[in-house]
C-alpha cells in the first residue's frame, strides 16, 4: 500500500513537472535560461551601471590616454640602434616612459588591485544587510552559485574592459606609428591581457573573501585597501630594511653575494606586484633573459638578443602559477566560508 | 498535553507535506531545537506560535536546507532538505522576517529576476510578475523602486516574490513585523485566501497570539526549542485545562489562545 502511494506521488509530481516545463516551453517559445546565467547577467549589468565602475573606468581611461601619450611623445628617442629590442618596438607603447608620467603597465599595477576591490569588497556582505542573501537562497538554486556567479559577473566585466583597452593602446598605436605589429608581437600582448586579467583576479578574489568575512561592506574595502597599501608601500620598505642589515660586505664570496640576492629575490616575490611586475617586463621586453643574478660565467658568450615567445613564457611562468594559486586560494577560502555560514534574515 | 508519539498516530494517517522527526540543532552548548516532531498535513494554515528565540527561524531554516540539523529528519515535500536542497526550495516559498529587495530596481524588476531564477523565460517572467503584483493589490505601483516602498508594501511585494514559484507551502516567519493593524488584517486575509483558493499549505511562525488565533487551523506552541503541544485552539485548551481537574463543559469553548498561551508561560517566559 505505502510503495503503491509512494509510486503514485512520484508519477504525480513527474508528471507535473514535465506539464510545468511544458508550459513554459510552449508559451511563447522562448528559451529558459539557466539561473546561473541569470545571476551572472544580473551582477554585471549592476557592475556596469554602478557609479563606482564608471569612475574607476573613467581614471583607468585618463591614465591610459596620458601614459600613450607620452608614449608616443618618447617614440623616436626610445627607438635606438643597434637595440636588441629594436625589432619590438610596437611592445614599446606599453613600456616606456619620460620620467613624467608612468607607463601603461605601471598604471596597470598600480590600478588593477583598486579596480579588484571595487569590484569584490561588497559581493556578499551588501547582499546580507539587504536581506536579499535569504530571498535569493530560498529559490530554486545551488547556494554556490551566487558566490561563483559573483566573481564569473565580476571576472568578465574586468576581461572585457582589459581586453578593450589592451586593443585601444594598440589601435592608437598603429593610428600613430603607422607600422602594424609583428605576430609575434601581438601574441605578446595578448598574454599580457590574460596576465593583468589573471592579476585583477587576485585581488577581486582577495576583496569577495573580505567580504564574507566581514559583515560591513565599509571594513571589508578598507581591509582589502590595507592588504594593497601594505604590498604596494610598506612591504617594499620592510625587505629593505632587512636585506639592509643582512647585506654581504663587498669582499664576500660570490657564493655568499648570490644567497643573498635569491634571498631578496624570494622575500620580494611574495609580493602579487612584484610577480605581475616581473612577469609583464619579460613578456613586453623580450630581451629579459633572466630574473635573478646572473655570474659573469653564465654571460659569457651569450648574444644579447631577444628570446622567442615561447622561452619567455616559460620564464614567466612560476610568476603566472603564483599569481594563479594565490587567486585560487583566496576563493577556495571564501567558497568554504560562504558555504557553511548559515544565512539568517539580516 | 499530548505526548509525542500520540500526536504522531494522530497525523501519520493523512497526507503530511512537512514532517519532522527528532530534529536536533545545537549551537555550542545552547541546544536550539531540541528533538522536535511536528507534522503539517497538506492545505492546513498551521501557526507555529512561541515567544523571541524559541528556535521558530532556525527550525524554518532546517526546513529550507539553510541550516544543517545535528540530529534527526526533515521531510519536506516528500523531500529531504538536506540532500535535495534544490527540490524543497522549487516547492516552498519562504519569506523571512525582514525581506530584502534590490532597492535599486523596481518592485516588478525585483519579481522578474526572483521568475527568471525560478526557470521563466523572459517574456513569461514579465506575465507572471505582472499577474501576482495586481493579486497583492500592488497595481500601479510596481514600477516604483523598491527603496521607496513602505513596509507594508514590502511584505506584500514579499508574498508575490513567495508566489512566483506556484508553491505547495509558504512558509512566513513573524511575516507581519511592523506592519500597522490595518495592513496585517488585509495581510492576514490574503494568506488565507490564498491557502483556500489554490490549496497552498502555510506554515505561520509568530508570537503574536491574536494573529495565529485569526488565520490557523492548527496550532504548535514552541518554547526553547520544544513543542509542547500541538492541536486546535480548543482542543489546546482541553488539553491543558483538564489536566487541572477543572469540569470540561462549562468553560470550554470560550478559551483563546491567550488563556493557553499565558497557562503555560506564567511567570517564566518573556513574551511580548
Amino acid at each position: 500500500m505505502i510503495s503503491i502511494s509512494v509510486i503514485l506521488k512520484e508519477e504525480w509530481i513527474m508528471s507535473n513537472a514535465i506539464l510545468s516545463i511544458k508550459a513554459k516551453l510552449s508559451h511563447t517559445g522562448e528559451s529558459i535560461r539557466h539561473p546561473f546565467r541569470v545571476i551572472v547577467e544580473k551582477e554585471m549589468a549592476d557592475h556596469i551601471r554602478s557609479w563606482r565602475f564608471i569612475i574607476l573606468i573613467a581614471i583607468i581611461a585618463l591614465t591610459t590616454i596620458g601614459s600613450l601619450y607620452t608614449a608616443l611623445t618618447n617614440f623616436s628617442q626610445a627607438v635606438k640602434p643597434n637595440d636588441p629590442e629594436g625589432t619590438f618596438f610596437f611592445l614599446k607603447l606599453f613600456t616606456i616612459t619620460d620620467g613624467t608620467m608612468p607607463s601603461f603597465t605601471v598604471f596597470i599595477s598600480f590600478l588593477g588591485p583598486l579596480l579588484g576591490i571595487a569590484l569584490g569588497f561588497d559581493a556578499i556582505n551588501s547582499e546580507h544587510n539587504r536581506g536579499t542573501l535569504g530571498r535569493m537562497l530560498s529559490q530554486p538554486i545551488h547556494r554556490d552559485y551566487i558566490i561563483n556567479a559573483k566573481f564569473t559577473a565580476a571576472l568578465a566585466v574586468i576581461s572585457v574592459m582589459l581586453t578593450a583597452l589592451g586593443l585601444l593602446v594598440m589601435g592608437a598605436g598603429l593610428f600613430f606609428i603607422g607600422i602594424p605589429p609583428t605576430a609575434g608581437e601581438f601574441m605578446r600582448i595578448v598574454f599580457f591581457t590574460i596576465l593583468s586579467i589573471l592579476y585583477v583576479a587576485f585581488w577581486l578574489n582577495l576583496s569577495i573573501l573580505f567580504s564574507v568575512l566581514f559583515r560591513q561592506p565599509a571594513t571589508a574595502a578598507l581591509s582589502a585597501i590595507a592588504v594593497w597599501l601594505f604590498f604596494s608601500v610598506f612591504y617594499p620598505l620592510i625587505i629593505n630594511l632587512i636585506t639592509k642589515s643582512l647585506e654581504p660586505p663587498p669582499t664576500a664570496t660570490p657564493q655568499h653575494m648570490i644567497a643573498f640576492e635569491q634571498f631578496r629575490l624570494v622575500l620580494l616575490r611574495l609580493m602579487p606586484n612584484q610577480l605581475f611586475s616581473e612577469a609583464t617586463t619579460t613578456l613586453l621586453m623580450p630581451s629579459v633573459r633572466s630574473l635573478g643574478p646572473l655570474t659573469m660565467e653564465q654571460m659569457i658568450g651569450a648574444l644579447p638578443g631577444p628570446l622567442p615567445l615561447g622561452q619567455s613564457l616559460l620564464m614567466v611562468w612560476p610568476q603566472v602559477t603564483g599569481l594563479a594559486s594565490g587567486t585560487i586560494i583566496s576563493f577556495v577560502i571564501s567558497y568554504i566560508l560562504f558555504m557553511r555560514r548559515e544565512i539568517r534574515s539580516r | 498535553m499530548v505526548s509525542v508519539p500520540e500526536i504522531w498516530k494522530e497525523v501519520t494517517v493523512t497526507e503530511n507535506i512537512i514532517e519532522l522527526k527528532g530534529l536536533t540543532r545545537r549551537y555550542g552548548q545552547f541546544t536550539a531545537v531540541d528533538s522536535l516532531n511536528l507534522a503539517i498535513e497538506k492545505g492546513e494554515i498551521f501557526g507555529l506560535l512561541g515567544p523571541n528565540g524559541a528556535g521558530k527561524s532556525t527550525t524554518i531554516l532546517m526546513m529550507l536546507g539553510l541550516a544543517e540539523p545535528d540530529g534527526g529528519t526533515v521531510r519536506v515535500c516528500g523531500y529531504d532538505p538536506v540532500s535535495d536542497p534544490v527540490e524543497v526550495k522549487r516547492r516552498v516559498g519562504y519569506l523571512p522576517e525582514e525581506v530584502g529587495f534590490y532597492d535599486d530596481l523596481s518592485g516588478m524588476e525585483n519579481l522578474i529576476y526572483t521568475a527568471r531564477l525560478n526557470g521563466y523565460s523572459a517574456n513569461d517572467a514579465r506575465t507572471r510578475a505582472g499577474e501576482l503584483i495586481r493579486r497583492v493589490g500592488l497595481a500601479g505601483e510596481e514600477d516604483k523602486k523598491t527603496g521607496k516602498y513602505s513596509r507594508g508594501m514590502r511584505q506584500r511585494l514579499g508574498l508575490a516574490d513567495v508566489l512566483v514559484k506556484d508553491p505547495e507551502v509558504i512558509i512566513l516567519d513573524e511575516p507581519t513585523l511592523g506592519i500597522d493593524p490595518g495592513g496585517v488584517r488585509e495581510f492576514l486575509d490574503l494568506i488565507v485566501r490564498l491557502s483556500r483558493e489554490q490549496k497552498i499549505t502555510v506554515l505561520f511562525s509568530s508570537h503574536h497570539l491574536h494573529q495565529v488565533q485569526q488565520v490557523c487551523d492548527r496550532v504548535g506552541i514552541f518554547v526553547k526549542g520544544k513543542l509542547l503541544a500541538v492541536g486546535d485552539v480548543q482542543s489546546l485548551a482541553a488539553q491543558l485545562f483538564n489536566g487541572d481537574g477543572r469540569p470540561v463543559g462549562s468553560e470550554r469553548k470560550n478559551y483563546s489562545l491567550d488563556d493557553i498561551y499565558f497557562r503555560y508561560f506564567e511567570g517564566g517566559v518573556d513574551h511580548e
